[in-house]
């Protein structure tokens, strides 16, 4: 059973059949595209149950040629890197379906649409084991982004989605240069042109190329993350975007970008990505506390959530360039956490504005006592971000920072003050909305949070609690794939930097292989 | 039982999982039946898991019940393992019964709340999470309950949070100990790192083989003090106790006298290991210690309100702990912090039924003679008033005592020893006069308050009253479990002896015969004389000593009651910069970048219109034409 061809395609397929549903059968629509997203993911599952935890390889793959005279194959896979990002996708996808059945007013079978296609270009860019494939999925996601945007955003929706749009196309142009450069080396070098992701991994360019390629790569991705300084189209797209956009945005497409680190960076560039790892763990760890204090000032509910992500996603690129098992595994796992974490927050930031049509903080206090499951459900959300031991984002961010304290002690200790700093901004966020007298009368008789506001925070609620308890579900499939890819890195690179300080004592280099 | 630790604090989760899913709907008695059968569930499994422990292991051996790997990745990883040895049962029982007794205190005393149910559900979440504290078997596990008792300290001091200054205290407590936690988090980088595990009994042995740089184990010690600073309120952390007061008066007596914020203590004891290699770190954590007990204890002396009062005597007596364990007498601190919990609970709950009685009212001013109206809540306030003074033989005069005696014998650092030694008896003197002052005023003299609250005085209940009568025995007979070697058996120290082994040659601290004699003489008579001026200042005068005090020596008595400043220092230090340094990255440096990235979008549109190419004005066509012609241009190159 081509099991990845089917959760790919099958959200297209929905999407089409939606095409032909009349304009005014508004409920059928969003029950159809409900019940699509719902199917995708319980296929979705048959990935984890075919999984073979123990292979670090592509699993299930499926291979077709689809450009033979170039090299271009339809070819999809899956390892313990990309698995728990398919899953997440086809999480968060009928979340937000369902989480927005009362919020679209405005051509629903368009927005339906939109998703439906998001979904399978998110799904693509994490199978796809094809370059040019990966990169026809990674661009493809854009379009429906910058339309839900655009079209049902807020008031300064078109700026917004232009910002998004360009800042994200400037990056990835460079990285299809480099693309197509690497397939070429390859056939200089073997006289075949493939653009296989694991056949390119062979490829060894001259080093000033391999810094070029890995700083295009790189641009991409950082973007894409968003990496400190190139954050700033972030915010605004969040606080313009709608709700189950916001959603995606944070829970799956920034994503994209650290995966493409994994994915790519390391090991095509394993070289320059050990020479340069000092500047991305700079900036990851500048964007830690960056985010974080901007988060704190931040008068808007969503523009503070948004922040907080340019934080979270910098323990993410920590992780990754501290390039050991526990980090980068920490760093898969917090992609993971922050999709969760970040995703339920910015639904229950979308249910009050749904209510209020307001996002200050000021606009809001004491709202506890008018909706107590809504503040209980907000709490929860709050304390998985705020890595509480026993919810998620603790066991993804302790395995980032005291795995990269092995190899970057100092950069590790100034991003765990991220862990002071994220205490302060959401729980000021949670004092300013939730607790206080009401002030504001409007605030008074809101409506509760409706069922299937509830229903779409169960399932992420859930996993915050699985994640944080048992983690070994997740991390143990990702396990093989991680130690790989620092395998390939390790030799191919530099091998020193891989290892642990040198002081560290052989305790602590021992797990590392005992390397040299 | 041994082989089920794990069910000791699942029970009172358990607890905590009926009452916040159900508590709402199910009404009061259910509330009050699953809170207590909670907690007090935990105390008797912990109990018979005690005498299993006591049955199957003589010398002190830990007891370890392994559930399961909690995540392995790399060299990172734990288990979720529960332990037992000597110094988890003594946290065990404590937390367990004096816990029990609480949550009994609580159903009369919470029975007017509308939140009753919220009020059980977090206070059963507390004793799960504290009993994984004491009873997990690595820093990593032990601490989830570390920040799990935070959290509920966290809800329960912004238990009434619509009051901006509950939530405001609440996030105070949760922000400050983060502070902590970060240096805890940070010590257990450095032992995965240098040490290569976070399990307490490898930590000690992997410290014990040597060939660990010892500025690494300083650091881990320090580090791992900085997060006792914040979870058991010391200089410079301790500001967010005096505020956490706004929480419900069982909650100040269970989490922030009784058994949270001992932990840092509990934590210190645990490593001393570690700590006795370190002896640089040791020196911190007793001066700290020694400068936080006086420190909080002179701010305790123009407190007028008979929480806050108790808040800062809670720092001042948490100081003595750190005073013994940084000394190198590990059980003497864990002695005090046994004590401690006795009459500090005891003195707590005592005033809970106190402003029970007043409607409220907490200002000592507004108090007086009700001495002869709440009858119970007086005698068992003046027997914990006469423990923590420190008179013999009540439980805080034994073990304040064996404090101080290993303070001055310390081997570790005998010069600085002494100065611990002076600073803590002028504390303790202290703490004595504060004390009594509190007693008088509250108990003795015309009654001050307003006339309905004079004819609203009353008695508590006996679900109030019961459990403090228990403690006040408790606060009399306590100390007899570590009676000094020249009078008796010191079964503590007996006790506690197995998790002490030597390092570098040296056991547990030995206290000479005269130096003991001398400094019990030497402190009762400081309680004796600390007693007899707050005597002869408030007794019959009510509150004419305050006044003439504050005429004669005003900036004192202004720097006394506004607690030195510090809470203004940090603010204007500390919280403003930070915010604005915030405003500004966030106005300016993010407006700079926008603007970078406009400029370079103006060159690229200035280009395109000089070419002309293609110029629709879409951005997509842009986009478009610009991925064509890389391809076109690459395919040119190759």
């Amino acid at each position: 059973m081509p099991i990845l061809s089917i959760v790919l395609w099958l959200p297209i397929v929905a999407a089409v059949a939606l095409a032909f549903f009349p304009r005014a059968a508004d409920s059928a629509i969003k029950a159809f595209g409900l019940f699509a997203s719902v199917v995708t993911f319980i296929m979705s599952l048959f990935i984890v149950t075919g999984f073979r935890t123990g292979a670090a390889g592509f699993q299930l793959v499926e291979m077709k040629a689809w450009i033979p005279q170039w090299g271009i194959n339809y070819a999809l896979g899956i390892d313990g890197i990309s698995l728990w990002l398919v899953m997440l996708t086809t999480l968060l996808t009928p979340v937000v379906l369902l989480s927005s059945w009362n919020a679209i007013h405005k051509h629903p079978k368009e927005y339906v649409i939109s998703f439906l296609i998001m979904e399978a270009a998110m799904i693509g860019v994490f199978v796809a084991t094809d370059l040019i494939l990966f990169y026809v999925f990674f661009e493809l996601t854009l379009i429906p982004m910058y339309l839900v945007i655009g079209v049902w955003g807020g008031a300064n929706r078109v700026y917004a989605a232009i910002k998004f749009f360009l800042f994200t196309i400037a990056g990835s142009l460079l990285m299809l240069f480099g693309i197509i450069y690497i397939g070429f080396q390859y056939q200089h070098a073997t006289g075949v042109l493939s653009f296989a992701i694991t056949d390119l991994y062979r490829v060894g360019v001259t080093p000033y190329a391999q810094t070029l390629l890995f700083f295009a790569f790189s641009l991409a991705f950082a973007i894409k993350v968003p990496l400190f300084p190139l954050h700033t189209w972030l915010p605004d797209a969040h606080v313009e975007a709608p709700t189950g956009g916001s959603i995606i945005l944070a829970g799956v497409m920034l994503k994209m970008g650290t995966y493409g680190f994994l994915r790519l960076v390391l090991p095509y560039f394993p070289e320059a990505s050990i020479r340069w790892s000092g500047l991305l763990i700079a900036l990851s760890v500048i964007g830690i506390v960056y985010g974080a204090l901007v988060a704190w000032v931040q008068p808007d509910m969503k523009k503070l959530v948004a922040y907080s992500s340019v934080s979270h996603l910098g323990f993410c690129v920590l992780g990754i360039f501290a390039m050991n098992q526990a980090s980068i595994e920490g760093s898969i796992l917090q992609m993971i956490n922050h999709g969760l974490s970040t995703g339920a927050l910015f639904l229950l930031v979308g249910v009050i504005y749904e209510r209020r049509h307001t996002r200050l903080l000021a606009d809001y206090g004491g709202i506890a006592r008018t909706m107590p499951l809504y503040a209980t459900l907000f709490i929860i959300s709050v304390l998985s971000s705020v890595g509480l031991p026993g919810l998620n984002g603790f066991v993804g961010e302790f395995l980032i920072l005291a795995g990269s304290f092995q190899t970057e002690p100092i950069a590790a200790v100034i991003a765990a003050t991220g862990v002071i700093l994220a205490a302060i901004y959401l729980l000021w966020l949670v004092q300013k909305v939730f607790f206080g007298p009401v002030t504001n009368e409007e605030n008074r008789d809101i409506k509760p949070i409706a069922w299937n506001e509830v229903a779409a925070m169960v399932p992420l609620i859930i996993l915050m609690v699985w994640i944080g308890v048992y983690p070994k579900t997740f991390l143990a499939p990702m396990g093989p794939s991680v130690r790989r890819l620092i395998n390939i890195v390790k030799t191919e690179g530099n091998a020193p930097v891989l290892v642990a300080d040198e002081s560290a004592g052989e305790v602590a280099r021992a797990p590392l292989g005992g390397a040299k | 039982m041994l082989n089920t630790l794990w069910l000791i604090p699942i029970v009172p989760f358990a607890g905590f999982l009926l009452n916040g899913f159900f508590g709402k709907r199910a009404g009061k008695s259910f509330v009050t039946a699953v809170a207590l059968a909670g907690s007090l569930g935990a105390a008797l499994l912990g109990t018979w898991a005690v005498i299993e422990y006591n049955a199957h292991y003589h010398h002190g051996e830990r007891h370890l019940n392994v559930v399961y790997n909690w995540f392995t990745s790399g060299n990172i990883g734990a288990d979720i393992a529960f332990q037992l040895d000597p110094l988890s049962i003594i946290m065990l029982m404590v937390v367990t019964w004096v816990g029990f007794l609480i949550h009994l205190y609580s159903v009369g005393y919470m029975s007017h709340e509308e939140g009753y149910w919220r009020y059980f559900a977090y206070l059963n979440l507390f004793m799960a999470m504290m009993l994984i504290l004491i009873l997990g078997s690595s820093y990593l596990f032990m601490f989830v309950g570390w920040e799990g008792v935070g959290l509920c300290s966290y809800l329960l001091i912004g238990f009434y949070y619509d009051k901006d200054f509950a939530a405001a205290a609440g996030k105070k407590a949760f922000i400050v100990n983060r502070i902590g936690d970060f240096g805890f988090l940070v010590a257990m980088f450095l032992m995965f790192a240098y040490l290569g595990s976070v399990d307490f009994m490898k930590v000690q042995q992997a410290a014990m083989a040597g060939g660990v740089d010892s500025a690494i184990i300083t650091a881990i010690c320090l580090l791992l003090f900085l997060g006792a600073t914040g979870k058991s309120a010391q200089i410079p952390l301790y500001v967010w106790l005096p505020d956490a007061m706004a929480g419900p008066t069982p909650v100040s007596a269970l989490i922030h006298a009784a058994t949270m914020v001992t932990a840092g203590v509990y934590m210190v004891a645990r490593s001393n290991v570690l700590y006795r290699l370190s002896p640089i770190a040791m020196m911190v954590v007793a001066l700290i210690g020694a400068a936080t007990a006086l420190f909080a204890a002179t701010i305790g002396l123009r407190q007028n309100d008979i929480k806050k009062v108790l808040a800062y005597s809670t720092v001042s007596q948490l100081g003595f702990m750190f005073m013994g364990v940084g000394v190198g007498a590990f059980a003497a601190g864990v002695f005090h912090l046994v004590t401690h919990a006795f009459f500090k609970a005891c003195l707590f709950l005592g005033s809970g039924s106190v402003i029970h009685a007043m409607s409220g009212e907490q200002d000592i001013r507004r108090m007086g003679g009700l001495w002869k109206k709440i009858p119970i809540t007086a005698w068992t306030f003046l027997i914990a008033t006469i423990a923590i003074a420190g008179f013999p033989p009540f439980a805080g005069f034994f073990s304040k005592d064996e404090i101080l005696a290993s303070a001055w014998s310390t081997h570790f650092f005998p010069g600085v020893g002494k100065l611990v030694y002076v600073l803590g008896t002028i504390a303790a003197f202290f703490t004595a006069f504060y004390m009594f002052r509190l007693f008088y005023l509250t108990f003795f003299g015309k009654f001050r308050g307003t006339h309905e609250q004079e004819h609203h005085v009353h008695e508590s209940p006996a679900t109030m009253t019961v459990p403090l009568i228990i403690l006040a025995f408790l606060s009399i007979v306590g100390g007899f479990i570590g009676l000094p070697h020249v009078i008796g058996h010191n079964w503590l120290a007996e006790w506690m002896h197995p998790l002490i082994p030597d390092v570098e040659g040296h056991g547990p601290l030995h206290i000479a015969g005269v130096v003991e004699w001398t400094v019990m003489i030497v402190s009762a008579l400081v309680a004796l004389a600390g007693f007899l001026l707050a005597r002869s200042l408030y007794r019959g005068r009510e509150l004419a000593a305050d006044e003439s005090f504050e005429r004669r020596s005003p900036a004192v008595a202004r720097t006394l009651e506004n607690k030195y400043y510090v809470d203004e220092f940090y603010g204007a230090a500390v919280v403003r910069p930070l915010a604005a340094s915030s405003r500004f990255l966030w106005k300016v440096i993010d407006a700079i970048i926008d603007g970078i990235a406009a400029m370079l979008g103006f060159i690229v549109r200035g280009f395109g219109d000089l070419l002309r190419f293609f110029q629709t004005g879409n951005v997509r066509n842009y986009a478009l034409m610009f991925f064509l012609g890389v391809v076109v241009f690459l395919f040119l190159l190759v």
